[in-house]
């Protein structure tokens, strides 16, 4: 397998505020990997990274063989970094297939070819009953679907997932899941921010944690969640909420 | 492949052609030079706001220093016809390049501001050229420039004795600009303009450039607007800063689609053919000039529709989409 | 140009710009309370001018006798508009930034109308009062008396709206909504109540800036659009929303436009004002004293 991904010594700060120190982890082809870490532990702001909403302070990110530090969001869309967000960002106005041909049209000739497109998603995203409905009148576990549509639209090598299943309730999140599990058949590489374990363990192939900025421990689900230093993190950062 | 849509594009430009035909027959029944003047106003002012409305409603920039496109179209076209006797028809196409220039370099900087500092840059910008042309010695300062009537001509688009040369072309205008509306909505511009007026960080991750999609729309609309200057400027025969470059033109540019549906392809029209007829018939008929009754009656539009209707009048004439639960 | 032309004219556009600091105030208060610009902010201007030329006309009362009627005339104007229109204009679900800008646009071309149709477009003017063309030499620079009152009333007027905002329940409940509207919900304060006073309030300052104005400018039904813009601009310098940044912007305002005036045809003179807000807002997209 060979890495998709790679990001060295990446560092960001924030008017003095460490959100990533050093924070190097790698990605390779076909994997569904799983990024998790309790509140504040510096995922959104590794995602955000990645995806180009800013350049970090210190460090590189590299996609496909190409260092692509300073260049802008829409460029990676381009190289093939697809992304959703946490908050759900809809075009509220336009309507769902409207929403998803706006991603289609990264690699797409014409509106014809786009429009096919956004239909074949719409189905593989179990939203095609929607397509002619605003975006704004969807509830909200179909807005996040959404949100995968259009990224998978782009055509992406990447698809980065913010927290698609959270909230979600549990037949949702199965559904949820078995659509993460298809998209990676059609040979796409996923990497996903969750906050909640129980989800994403079963799903993933490896998990990286990062707590207080850091990398704290990766590897195969199974041994991770038996890391004693990840269970402190959880558990302390569980107990100062639930105890 | 989706044939709802394809019909629904189709039935758009066949009710389109068919309006533009009965707009070119109204003249064979209409004979009264005052209502022609109203009928040649309302279709310029559809032209401009349909043009306004690619930047403020589809691209979700709102403008009100439009007035500074319409003013560089009219000028253009006056100063090149008298100081160097380059006729209309090119003074137009140059207008309305130089406004698309102006506009894009305008944009350079403006784009970055975001909501009421971009409005009232756009403001600011329109008032502080209207400053300039003001005490600009070679356009006439504030007196302006008198076109000079040669004789009817379609060469020099100058008719003295009829309206009707003027009502065609003003009909040619406002299609136009429809059809580069209907073409726009669906190409790449379009979706684009929609996902940025929405969300644009969610554009920028979709592979939008938001900075370069805000700048076709600015120059698209400048030119048609400008184009729209030159027009006037020929309609009228005489231009000066406040009668071409005045606040009012913003306003007036942006009202129709207000009233009929910002963002919409109908909306401008609707609006226009509703606002112009109805403030130049108050005027003329309620208030007697100056009194004020015209801007009470379209305030008062304006503030209803806002508050009451604020996607416009266009839905109410559209046919009816089943209604999805919330 | 003499040192003591360029000392006389900074010093009157100093004057001028306290008074742009009142003026802009209240602009500054709402869009600081809501995140609403009032497109109507000139005309407010307006009314509170022609408040001020009808009592005099009618009831020969001086200006400055008026100036308190006329702030509270405002204040019930300012939260009826709130009342009847904004209100309503916060809850639009379509196209909320165009209803933000149209539905104070519009009421702001409605009473322009009803101005022109109730008081015609001639122009009118206190004639007589006890400010009105008199000068007073300060060591050598003479300064008109109604730009030197209203300058104090202004300063007044921002000690004020200081203590007010610092030191009473009101004003720390338009803090508080003012930072999170949602919050302040849980605790008990009505929100629209707030609203309401706060967009009063901004009325009554510039209903009391209007007073001092009518003592040495002309009404008629345009005035308030000239203003206006320099209210705009004089809030986006001082950041929008920042009441006392409004101040410092003011007098920012009031100084370019002095020093254009010395340098450039009278004509000319509002294109230093225009020149300074592009020029911050393009190298500080927030303002001056916003923050990023």
């Amino acid at each position: 397998m060979t890495v998709l991904l790679e990001t060295s010594g990446v560092t960001q700060r924030f008017a003095g505020l460490v959100a990533n120190s050093d924070v190097s982890i790698a990605v390779s082809r076909g994997e569904i990997v799983g990024l998790i870490g309790p509140n504040g532990a510096g995922k959104s702001t590794l995602f955000n990274l990645i995806a180009g909403v800013m350049p970090p302070t210190q460090g590189a990110v590299v996609f496909d063989g190409e260092d692509v530090t300073r260049l802008p969001a829409a460029e990676r869309c381009h190289r093939g970094i697809g992304r959703t967000f946490q908050v759900v960002k809809s075009f509220e106005t336009m309507t769902v297939i409207d929403n998803v041909i706006v991603g289609a049209l990264v690699r797409s000739n014409g509106m014809r070819e786009a429009r096919r497109k956004a239909h074949e998603v719409l189905e593989f995203c179990g939203l095609d009953a929607r397509a002619e409905v605003p975006a704004g009148e969807l509830v909200p576990s179909e807005k996040r679907r959404l949100e995968v549509a259009r990224a998978l639209a782009t055509g992406p090598k990447l698809l980065l997932l913010d927290e698609v299943l959270t909230g979600l309730t549990p037949v949702e999140a199965q559904t949820g899941v078995e659509l993460v599990r298809r998209v990676r058949e059609t040979g796409v590489t996923v990497l996903m921010v969750e906050h909640v374990m129980e989800i994403v363990m079963p799903l993933v192939d490896r998990a990286i944690v990062l707590d207080l900025g850091k990398v704290l421990a990766e590897g195969r689900p199974a041994e991770v969640v038996r890391d004693p230093k990840v269970i402190s993190a959880y558990l302390g950062d569980r107990h100062a909420v639930g105890a | 492949m989706d044939k709802a849509f394809a019909a629904r594009r189709r039935r758009d430009l066949m009710v389109a052609a068919g309006l533009v035909i009965i707009a070119a027959l109204l003249p064979l029944f209409v004979r009264n030079v005052y209502i022609q003047n109203i009928m040649v106003l309302t279709l310029m002012y559809t032209a401009l706001s349909q043009s306004w409305n690619i930047l403020s409603g589809y691209c979700g920039q709102i403008s009100l220093g439009h007035s500074l496109y319409f003013g560089l179209g009219a000028y253009t076209t006056a100063l090149l016809f008298t100081k160097l006797g380059v006729l209309p028809w090119f003074g137009m196409l140059g207008g309305g390049i130089v406004s698309a220039l102006i506009a894009m370099a305008l944009g350079y900087p403006c784009f970055r501001l975001r909501g009421h500092y971009f409005v009232i840059a756009t403001i600011v910008i329109a008032e502080t050229t209207l400053l300039l042309f003001q005490n600009w010695e070679f356009a006439g300062a504030a007196l302006g420039i008198d076109i000079p009537i040669r004789r009817d001509s379609w060469l020099t688009f100058q008719f003295a004795r009829s309206k009707l040369p003027y009502f065609y072309f003003a009909l040619a205008l406002a299609a136009v600009a429809w059809f580069v509306t209907w073409w726009l909505e669906d190409s790449r511009w379009g979706y684009w303009w929609r996902a940025v007026k929405d969300n644009p960080d969610a554009a920028e991750s979709l592979g939008v450039v938001v900075f370069n999609s805000k700048m076709g729309a600015a120059a698209v609309s400048a030119f048609l607007v400008a184009v729209g200057g030159s027009f006037y400027a020929q309609f009228v025969s005489y231009i000066d800063p406040d009668s071409v470059m005045g606040f009012q033109f913003s306003l007036l540019m942006a009202l129709p689609a207000v009233l009929g549906g910002i963002g919409t392809l109908w909306g401008p029209m609707l609006g226009a053919v509703i606002l112009i007829p109805l403030t130049e018939l108050t005027r003329s008929y309620v208030g007697g000039s100056g009194r004020g009754v015209d801007l009470i009656v379209y305030g008062t539009l304006i503030v209803l529709i806002s508050l009451v209707r604020p996607q416009g009048l266009v839905g109410l004439f559209a046919p009816r989409r089943k209604v999805a639960a919330p | 140009m003499t040192a003591e032309t360029i000392i006389q004219s900074l010093a009157s556009g100093l004057l001028m710009g306290l008074l742009y600091g009142l003026i802009a105030a209240g602009l500054a208060l709402i869009f600081g309370l809501m995140d609403v610009v009032n497109f109507a902010h000139g005309e407010f201007l307006m009314i509170a001018m022609y408040a001020t030329f009808f009592l005099f006309a009618f009831f020969a009362l001086d200006p400055l006798l008026a100036a308190p009627l006329v702030a509270a005339s405002l204040f019930v104007l300012g939260a009826m508009v709130y009342l009847l229109v904004v209100r309503f204009a916060m809850r639009a679900k379509a196209n909320a930034g165009m209803v933000q800008i149209f539905s104070t646009f519009g009421l702001a071309i409605v009473m322009r109308g009803l101005a022109q149709y109730f008081f015609t477009p001639d122009y009118r003017s206190v004639t007589h009062s006890w400010l009105g063309g008199k000068t007073v030499s300060v060591a050598g620079v003479f300064l008109p008396e109604p730009q030197l009152v209203g300058a104090l009333v202004s300063i007044a007027a921002f000690a004020a709206l200081y203590f007010f905002i610092h030191r009473t329940d009101f004003g720390r409940a338009l803090e508080a909504t003012r930072e999170d509207a949602g919050a302040v919900a849980l605790v008990g304060i009505d929100k629209n109540r707030v609203f309401a006073l706060g967009w009063g309030l901004g009325a009554a300052l510039v209903g009391l800036a209007g007073a001092i104005m009518a003592t040495f400018f002309y009404i008629y039904p345009d005035v308030g659009a000239s203003f206006a813009l320099i209210a705009y601009v004089t809030v986006a310098l001082g950041g929008f929303g920042s009441v006392f940044g409004a101040f410092a912007g003011g007098i920012i305002v009031g100084l370019v436009e002095a020093a254009t005036a010395l340098a450039l045809p009278p004509s000319l003179k509002s294109i230093g004002i225009y020149a300074v807000y592009l020029l911050v807002v393009f190298i500080r997209p927030r303002g001056l004293f916003g923050s990023i």
